[in-house]
């Protein structure tokens, strides 16, 4: 099956006053048709950056995007010139974003918000994208389309208003979606009604979804494959499975045991990841995240330790990866 | 809205009833009043007898609360009183005067806001580049500025220019034309002293639209309109000008109520009869009728343009309703 989206060595910087900081620093990945990926991390790892990336909507200056390449469909996005990649943008991959509250243009109606982006890519009439816009919101289930379209942002709460983004995702029938932490803002309750709906919709549609959340338990089940990155780099990847199960590498143990689970330990205490994450700015040499790991021995600060296979399709950057079994983690 | 609208205007009653009392008892406040000046103020002799005369003729005499009473109760029956200094009605001294302001406050608003809009808003999505730097340039002149001075330069370069082009030294018609009559002439005359004031106005204007619209630019629907692959243009006309014109428009009518009655030099250097050159002649002459009659006016100026900036909010951000 041919990859819809192929990220290569994507490096993505920032330059500030207090120097450089690599937000993304050399991430490669592939998305298949129809899948749904997570990148997984803590905040300021990169992830939000690098989905931001993918349609080239870093704010520059002072981002910048200074190597790698983007396939999509086969085409390198990071070449097209902005008409072309306005094409892209909305059309064949829609984003939805982390602020449900304030993504939505105050002063425009919902339905001119759901429309023009349909008029604007597919050519469709006034009439046209009305109706299709009605049939949107059914689908996202908000009730009394027809009324509610001539509605404002404010008359939506939180929920109710993600629920549009995603039918303005939805809109053009794109062949990816890109969402960065689409339920960070919103209450648990409603979080889990957005995710299922966010998944039942893509596979109903067969359109694939990058899923960016600092949430493992978000993670598990709504994606099919799992990248978690720290510092800008991905440190761990595999299928949901491999990553649940076995993982193997420090951080991803870490954010592991730092979110409650059903399915093992009941009653165990939560473990914390101690320290912080490093400034990007002075990342110290070799791997990032040596100054928090507690399996860190003397050969780690001297390379950034490469991403290197672990079982079939799962990838770790530890150095020690091999010896991370479970019997290990589990005297931790 | 019409509601809301009904409430605001009942609601400038008392606004009004204030600013009447408060102008009837400064004017009186001051020492001297119009007979004094119009007997002495030429240096000529006149006794008491006289003085009494003219102030028994022009209502001076009577107590405070009835002379209160003649200048409130004339608006129920809408006789405005007569000039003390000129005898005429105050209506009709206003009304010509009025007219002229109107119209130059108008076209100067419409000159800065075809200056300031687009020039803020280029300003701001070039940021920080040459134009943008230009665009600063051009309206922190326009503040530091003076607009008589720049009238006079107006004045005196269209007097070189058209000597040096076709032979003859053209400057602005001195009469004020009414538009209806003669609309050439009319523009000939006021379009100078409209882009002198619209240029100064200007300045706070296109520095306000670019800031706001630096700000909206910011915002996170600004990025979904983005997202979208919406063309530049569609996301500064439809996604964020409507956003970043509140603070716009407030100050654009503020200083449009300004002009009403504010413009003393401009007037003078295009030797204009505007409200700011009566209002001045008012004061001086202490005629009392006329002054409160033009003090009301820019009252009644001010409240009608804060209404119009309240109903353009609601216009322009639907979150903003009034009931």
């Amino acid at each position: 099956m041919p990859k819809l989206l192929e990220v290569e060595d994507l490096r993505t910087q920032f330059y500030t006053t207090e120097g450089v900081v690599k937000a993304v620093d050399g991430i490669t990945y592939s998305v298949d048709e129809g899948e749904t990926v997570a990148i997984v991390g803590e905040s300021g790892c990169g992830k939000s950056v690098g989905a931001m990336s993918v349609l080239r909507l870093i704010p520059n200056p002072p981002g910048q995007i200074v190597g790698g390449q983007i396939r999509f469909q086969g085409r390198d996005l990071l070449t097209l010139d902005d008409a072309e990649i306005r094409k892209v943008r909305g059309h064949k991959i829609a984003m939805v974003f982390q602020e449900p509250m304030t993504s939505l243009n105050p002063v425009l109606s919902i339905g001119t918000q759901l429309t023009e982006t349909m008029m604007h890519h597919l050519g469709t009439t006034q009439q046209e994208a009305d109706r299709r816009a009605v049939e949107l919101l059914g689908m996202v289930g908000i009730g009394e389309p027809e009324r509610r379209l001539k509605q404002y942002p404010h008359h939506f709460s939180g929920g109710m208003r993600q629920r549009v983004m995603i039918a303005l995702a939805l809109s053009c029938e794109p062949r990816l979606i890109i969402a960065d932490e689409p339920t960070t803002a919103l209450d648990v309750t409603i979080q889990a009604q957005i995710l299922e709906l966010m998944r039942d919709l893509t596979k109903r549609m067969g359109v694939a979804l990058i899923i960016i959340t600092h949430n493992l338990g978000v993670v598990a089940r709504y994606a099919e494959r799992v990248i978690v990155m720290y510092a800008g780099k991905i440190v761990e990847t595999g299928t949901s499975e491999q990553i649940y199960h076995n993982p193997r590498h420090p951080y991803t143990i870490g954010l592991l045991n730092s979110v409650p689970r059903m399915d093992l330990h009941r009653g165990k205490r939560l473990v914390p990841i101690e320290g912080q994450p490093p400034d990007l700015t002075r990342l110290p040499p070799g791997c990032a995240y040596r100054p928090r790991c507690r399996w860190a021995i003397a050969d780690c600060d001297r390379a950034v330790p490469p991403l290197a296979e672990v079982a079939d399709g799962q990838l770790s950057a530890c150095l020690r990866r091999a010896e991370l079994d479970a019997s290990m983690r589990d005297a931790s | 809205m019409s509601k809301y609208i009904l409430h605001r205007l009942l609601l400038t009653i008392p606004t009004l009833f204030g600013a009447a009392l408060l102008v009837f008892l400064l004017m009186r406040a001051v020492p001297g009043d119009v007979c004094e000046i119009r007997l002495f103020g030429t240096g000529l002799y006149a006794d008491q007898e006289q003085l009494d005369q003219c102030r028994d003729k022009l209502g001076l005499n009577k107590p405070m609360p009835l002379q209160f009473w003649d200048f409130v109760s004339g608006y129920f029956t809408g006789d405005l009183g007569e000039s003390m200094w000129t005898g005429k009605p105050v209506a009709e001294e206003i009304g010509l005067r009025f007219q002229l302001s109107m119209q130059l406050a108008i076209m100067a608003t419409a000159v800065a806001v075809i200056i300031a809009i687009p020039l803020g808003i280029i300003s701001a999505v070039k940021q920080n580049t040459w134009i943008d730097y230009l665009v600063r340039a051009f309206s922190i002149a326009g503040i530091a500025i003076p607009s008589f001075w720049l009238g006079i330069v107006i004045i005196l370069g269209l007097l070189i220019i058209t000597q040096a082009w076709f032979g003859i030294p053209w400057m602005p018609p001195i009469e004020y034309v009414s538009p209806f009559e003669d609309p050439m002439e009319n523009l000939a005359q006021l379009i100078w002293p409209a882009v002198a004031t619209g240029y100064r106005y200007s300045a706070v204007a296109t520095r306000m639209t670019r800031s706001a619209l630096l700000e909206v630019l910011r915002e996170d629907y600004v990025r979904t309109a983005r997202a979208k692959g919406l063309l530049e243009k569609v996301i500064i006309n439809r996604h964020a000008l409507k956003n970043s014109l509140l603070p716009v428009v407030t100050i654009i009518a503020l200083e449009f109520a300004f002009l009403m009655g504010g413009l003393v030099v401009t007037e003078q250097v295009f030797n204009l009869n505007g409200l700011g050159k009566l209002f001045v002649e008012a004061v001086l002459q202490h005629d009392f009728t006329l002054t409160q009659q033009l003090v009301m006016l820019v009252v009644v100026i001010f409240v009608l343009t804060n209404l119009f900036i309240d109903i353009m909010y609601a216009w322009l951000d639907p979150r903003i309703r009034y009931s």
